[in-house]
């Protein structure tokens, strides 16, 4: 890249300006990173591979009906189900209630079916061992400082305990995490043995509250999911399933559209991006075209005079891009860390810096397209005369 | 050393401005604004200013390429804080509005909301016989036991199952809430499978139109009514108490009960009885409390992201505003100069500057406020509420937010035009004369 | 010796709105290689059109140029381009360097538009400093330097890709006494040891001097010497 020292020198011809311009940039592409990060955790949470295989089975009624376990061992023997489990909502709280928990509790072969949360095996059997043992998630046990061995009293707001108490004291037995980072939204849950939960409870035992599902192919999905609803038909508990992707796009499709918000935030921020640094691009051309009819009359061809001005506004874009997104991963792990695993931002990935950085180069070009055919087109002889 | 000092000097003014700014009410700052305009047209000094000013609004037509960057930038800021703040008020609006302090509600202790509360039938009789509880022309107690449950209804707007409120009332409930009318059919008949849609719940979700038959809890039910609360039960579906703890084999139990008070005064008295009571372990607040809580969390995060976006979209339109208003002066070098050879003072040439670049600002803020209003206000959207179901809101984008918008873009113009003032003030004379 | 530059019956036009204005009229010019020419003339007289057309900057309206053999006239905006890269060299009234680049990168700008590899092309640049005296100066920027130091550094600039002439406009209008001996000197020493073919327009007498012929402009045409005379006294 010989022409950079060239390209360099020309940017930052004007230093104050030029520094100006480039914190508006960072301004703008900080912004896309954080909005990037909120909207990932709402359209790309729970695609993972392992979520393909997964079906969901939920009462037909309501998210809130439970499903009689007897339904655990008909649903294994439908053909193309490898595995099944299932699960009930507790929720919760734990010491204030501000500090609302996702807990579940679980079968035993709940972990089997989830393989994308990372735990160790002494883990899992010791959370198999002890009855009123708790597996959470690394972003939930960093939040509230909890280490294996500590003893956690979560306040039910459901489900008091047949002895009247509302306290269920659950024993730290094992920390999972996820290694993807677009799913670490996950990992925020508590989950205990429902086999605890079914004993202990004052009500709303022995139930489950949905089933999960693996399938062999996960081009069959649909198929074995209506062949499992086909089992409860015409009971007194139909049940529903679909695909994990479908189930997560209705619940999803519940909050306001946060891509169309999101969208439209970034729209205006680029918008008036694009015409600072256009109006930046133009003054600097304007002012630099005694210097540009120099490096005509030297040689340079009218495409080299285009390639460099193009290249000063991509350099121009591309640093501040660069600049932002590095203060958005900053900002996003920070956020996350203050505020806990339930507030909707995922880590910054690479996806967000292959958007980031194409956009900033599309922008570059975009802004430097019109100054860089001004100096392109520009008589020499009427340049160096000053006309 | 000089320049430091200077430099630190204008940075702590324009921060004093701003903290100045945040803190008046709209009519003091518009007094200050009146005084300013006095002092523009009837000082020396200010007429001075006055005329160095219109030599550079003059001038705008010509650099209208960076004029724009700065009421662009500041459009865009205010129009963004604007929409997402309206956003946050429509929410907490409609939950506040559904919430006052004559009524109070009971729900089982620690629960939170309204879904997973439960009462049995007993706790409800004697909640509801308490004396601070209000009484009809027969003497019965206005108190309403209600049951709320979650069905699933497709969306309009998506065609994808979402969450509905179900909320099995008795003949109190209306008593309760005498903002409720019925605006198209009629009540649901008790005992029958009837219900009656709030109209948001029409606007958002498939199989609401009166006549039609939609399916909850496994059975058809026949929607019969729209009604009307002006508040958040506009997104409820509501249907005879019984009849759905029998659908959702709930028997007599419910999740909350609602009363109305004999007074304000009486709340006090009447928590202190109930949460006493060792019968039964239960949790009451006012409405207007329970209401309030339900929208805190959300609000203070739209807010919260609000601001976020808001300032560090700031500070690129400062210094965007920054370039413009450097370039503007350094064009101007010339001009500046022969004024104060003439004798203008310094002070005009800041205040000139400065003025010219509020007046960007305003212009920009009243663009953004003025698209954002337009847009948004009375946009309709609908989130997951407290109780797991879609709340439907509308935004809302009320003079004060609007005052709240335009005081951020003068924030910005200040900032932004008062580096470039100083710099166009202190420039020597004769430095700015040999250009000529 | 065949001429380095033939020039037959060139003329240019320049159209302004709908106003045509004839500021060359059938020029014919013959300049051997080695010459060093200064053409002058009073404002408006054309000569600076002429050095545009011979130093490939601007095409004719009629008639033809041959440079070294190559017919320049019948050559596109982009053949024009490469062909400066490798046979022009520019020096002009306002010295004209890049004001953010350092002596040393500037005399290396034309050396860019080659496939020398960049340690030859610094090599080939400090070569070219040194020829013009300034070799200490290389890290300077124009800003840092006198006027007569940025003439040279220009004068550098024009040499530096070794080109086959030499195009000089006005090189010592802006420079004082003292500078300007230097820059013109340096020039005759380029010409005189070096063999570089010169065309150099000035409108200073004591410039022209230095060059080894003369040639004057007026209203577009060649003048004969003993006009030229005349020329030269008004």
């Amino acid at each position: 890249m010989k022409y950079l020292p060239l390209i360099w020198s020309a940017l930052f011809r004007r230093k104050t300006r030029t520094a100006f311009t480039i914190v508006s940039v960072i301004a703008a592409f900080l912004l896309f990173g954080l909005l990037y990060s909120v909207r990932a955790a709402f359209t790309s949470a729970g695609h993972s591979i392992a979520g393909a295989s997964r079906l969901i089975t939920m009462s037909k009624e309501s998210l809130i009906v439970s499903l009689p376990t007897s339904l655990l061992i008909r649903i294994q023997s439908v053909p193309g189900v490898t595995a099944v489990t299932y699960a009930n909502w507790f929720g919760g709280y734990y010491q204030d209630p501000k500090n609302q928990l996702v807990a579940e509790a679980v079968a035993p072969n709940y972990f089997d079916l989830y393989p994308e949360f990372v735990l160790p095996a002494a883990e899992l059997r010791a959370f198999h061992q002890t009855r009123t043992g708790a597996v959470v998630g690394e972003s939930l046990a960093q939040h509230f400082h909890w280490k294996v061995g500590d003893r956690i009293p979560v306040q039910a707001t459901i489900f008091p305990q047949g002895n009247g108490s509302n306290t269920w004291t659950f024993d730290l037995v094992g920390i999972y995490h996820v290694n993807d980072p677009s799913l670490k939204g996950q990992e925020g849950a508590l989950f205990f043995n429902w086999d605890y939960f079914d004993k202990a409870t004052q009500f709303g035992g022995g139930m489950a509250g949905w089933y999960i599902e693996r399938v062999a192919q996960p081009k069959d999905a649909d198929s074995v999911a209506r062949s499992i609803d086909a089992i409860s038909a015409n009971s007194d508990h139909e049940t529903k399933t679909q695909s994990e992707s479908a189930f997560q796009a209705s619940f999803v499709g519940q909050f306001a559209n946060i891509g169309l918000i999101v969208g439209g935030i970034m729209a205006a921020v680029f918008f008036t991006l694009i015409l600072l640094t256009g109006n930046t691009m133009a003054q600097a051309v304007r002012e630099r075209v005694p210097e540009l009819a120099i490096l005509k009359t030297i040689g340079f061809s009218n495409r080299s005079v285009l390639s460099l001005v193009l290249a000063e506004s991509v350099l121009l874009l591309g640093l501040g891009g660069i600049v932002g997104l590095l203060l958005s991963g900053a900002a996003v792990s920070g956020i996350r860390a203050k505020l806990g695993p339930l507030i909707p931002m995922l880590p910054v990935t690479a996806h967000t810096w292959l958007d980031g950085i194409a956009l900033a180069v599309v922008i570059g070009l975009v802004v430097g397209v019109l100054p860089a055919l001004r100096g392109m087109r520009l008589r020499i002889v009427d340049a160096l005369s000053g006309r | 050393m000089k320049t430091f000092g200077s430099a630190l000097l204008t940075l702590i003014v324009a921060a004093a401005f701003v903290a100045l700014l945040v803190a008046l009410p709209w009519w003091a700052a518009a007094l200050a604004a009146a005084l300013l305009v006095a002092w523009l047209f009837l000082t020396r000094a200010g007429r001075q200013a006055w005329s160095v000013t219109e030599l550079g609004i003059a001038t705008v037509p010509q650099r209208l390429g960076a004029a724009s960057v700065v009421v662009v930038g500041i459009a865009g800021v205010v129009g963004v804080l604007v929409a997402l703040f309206a956003m946050a008020q429509g929410f907490q609006a409609t939950l506040a509005q559904t919430g006052n302090d004559h009524t109070a509600i009971v729900l089982r202790a620690n629960s939170q909301t309204e879904l997973n509360s439960v009462l049995d039938h007993d706790a409800t009789t004697i909640i509801g016989g308490e004396p601070q509880v209000a009484r009809d022309a027969h003497g019965q107690p206005i108190a309403s036991p209600e049951l709320v449950v979650v069905a699933s209804l497709p969306k309009k707007s998506t065609g994808l199952d979402a969450n509905v409120e179900v909320r099995g009332i008795g003949e109190e409930a209306w008593a309760l809430r005498p903002q409720a009318r019925i605006i198209a059919g009629r009540r649901f008949t008790p005992g029958l499978r009837e219900l009656i849609v709030g109209k948001r719940a029409l606007q958002e979700f498939e199989h609401t139109a009166l006549g039609s038959t939609m399916d909850i809890g496994g059975q058809p039910w026949a929607v019969v009514g729209e009604f009307d609360t002006g508040d958040e039960h506009d997104s409820e579906l509501w249907a005879d108490a019984d009849v759905v703890a029998s659908t959702y084999r709930r028997g007599d139990s419910r999740t909350s009960v609602t009363i109305r008070l004999r007074s304000p005064a009486d709340f006090n008295a009447f928590k202190a009885a109930v949460t006493a009571d060792p019968r039964f372990k239960v949790d009451a607040s006012t409405t207007r409390d329970y209401y309030n809580r339900q929208s805190r969390e959300l609000t203070q995060l739209i807010r919260v992201l609000g601001t976020t976006v808001g300032i560090i979209m700031a500070i690129g339109a400062v210094f965007g505003a920054l370039n413009t208003m450097y370039a503007a002066v350094a064009t101007r070098t010339r001009e500046i100069a022969t004024l104060r050879a003439i004798g203008f003072r310094g002070g005009p040439v800041v205040v000139s500057v400065l003025i010219e670049t509020l007046l960007l600002a305003i212009a920009g803020g009243v663009i953004g406020a003025g698209l954002a209003w337009a847009i948004f206000d009375h946009y309709t959207a609908s989130t997951l509420g407290a109780n797991f179901s879609e709340v439907v809101f509308e935004f809302r984008v009320t003079p004060a937010l609007l005052a709240s918008g335009l005081k951020w873009a003068l924030a910005i113009g200040f900032v932004g035009g008062l580096f470039p003032a100083v710099r166009a003030a202190r420039m020597a004379v004769t430095e700015g004369l040999r250009e000529l | 010796m065949s001429p380095l530059v033939e020039i037959r019956n060139l003329s240019k036009v320049y159209t302004r709105g709908r106003q045509k204005i004839e500021v060359l009229h059938h020029v014919n010019l013959d300049i051997a290689p080695g010459d060093f020419l200064a053409l002058m003339g009073p404002s408006g007289s054309g000569k600076t059109t002429l050095l545009n057309l011979i130093g490939g900057l601007d095409s004719p309206t009629d008639g033809t140029i041959a440079v070294a053999g190559r017919r320049i006239d019948q050559l596109g905006q982009s053949e024009l381009a490469r062909w400066r890269a490798a046979h022009v060299g520019f020096v002009f009234q306002f010295y004209n360097l890049l004001p953010m680049l350092s002596a040393a990168r500037n005399v290396e700008l034309p050396l860019l538009l080659t496939k020398l590899p960049a340690a030859e092309r610094r090599r080939h640049a400090a070569v070219a400093l040194e020829l013009v005296g300034l070799a200490d100066r290389a890290a300077h920027k124009p800003g840092e330097l006198s006027g007569g130091q940025q003439q040279r550094v220009a004068i550098a600039r024009a040499i530096v890709s070794d080109p086959t002439l030499l195009v000089c406009d006005e090189p010592t209008g802006d420079l004082d006494r003292q500078s300007a001996v230097e820059v013109l000197t340096l020039l005759q020493r380029l010409n005189r040891e070096h063999g570089k073919t010169i065309v150099m327009v000035t409108h200073d007498p004591k410039a022209a001097e230095y060059a080894s012929h003369t040639l004057h402009l007026d209203k577009g045409t060649l003048v004969e010497s003993a006009q030229a005379a005349e020329v030269a006294a008004r």
